[in-house]
């Protein structure tokens, strides 16, 4: 028996009786699906949300402890009494 | 805008309603293989094609003209793999027997079989769909061609066959 035919074979037998489609097969997916949807719009909004606190957060902590701003030098010693 | 979005959504609800008329049969027919079922008795078949038809319905706006079927059974295929594994020689093996032409092979056997032959995808692009090796795709489908063409597996309807007389 050649390839072709032993895969014509294997294929006969694949191909059986379809097993019957139950009637709520598409409401049951589109249930599902819709979830799955509201699910990800979800959590692409908290996303978003997390990432806009996270910056307000930021530009809050920047102009209120400005880093950019050179210290006032610690090392040298208060002038004192000449 | 929500006027807008409620015509979005019946228009996909339509089209999908008609791909589920159109597609569910075959594949279907594909998840009973794949899971080795009997076509009457296939709550696990119909779980992984309810869930897979559900990813696609939630994708359909992304899809872009790329065709459903192949996400479909994309999605199907990578179902069924991740859960083979978590099922192969567990407790829940014993609960449901598999059945069917298909019954010989190990889950992986089954899947790269039923890709190409009952889904008519070439070599290569099974290899892609399943992100194996193309060699490892060939092997596999070699070992489930033989395993179901040999008379090795005639045992099984006889075991059934000897139940069956004494009841």
């Amino acid at each position: 028996m050649n390839r072709l035919s032993r895969e014509a074979s294997v294929r006969r037998m694949l191909e059986g009786a379809p097993p019957p489609v139950p009637p709520g097969l598409h409401a049951d997916a589109t249930r599902r699906g819709a979830r799955m949807l509201r699910r990800r719009t979800l959590a692409r909004r908290a996303m978003w949300l997390l990432l806009l606190a996270a910056t307000v957060a930021f530009v809050v902590w920047a102009v209120t402890a400005r880093p950019w701003v050179e210290p006032p030098s610690e090392t040298t010693p208060p002038l004192t009494g000449w | 805008m929500h006027p807008r979005r409620t015509s979005d959504d019946t228009a996909r609800t339509r089209e999908f309603e008609a791909y589920v008329a159109g597609a569910g049969g075959r594949l279907l027919h594909t998840a009973t293989l794949l899971t080795a079922e009997a076509r009457n008795d296939n709550p696990r078949a119909r779980h992984l094609v309810t869930l897979a038809l559900a990813h696609t319905y939630a994708c359909w706006d992304r899809l872009h003209g790329e065709d459903p079927y192949d996400h479909t059974r994309q999605d199907l295929a990578a179902r069924y793999a991740r859960g083979a594994w978590h099922r192969h020689g567990g407790l829940l093996r014993s609960r449901s027997r598999p059945t069917g032409p298909l019954a010989a092979l190990t889950p992986q056997e089954r899947l790269v079989l039923v890709i190409r032959l009952y889904e008519g995808v070439d070599g290569d692009r099974t290899a892609a769909l399943l992100g194996l090796p193309v060699e490892r795709v060939r092997t596999i489908f070699n070992r489930a061609m033989a395993t179901v063409l040999s008379p090795a597996r005639r045992p099984a309807p006889a075991v059934s066959g000897v139940k069956a007389v004494p009841s």
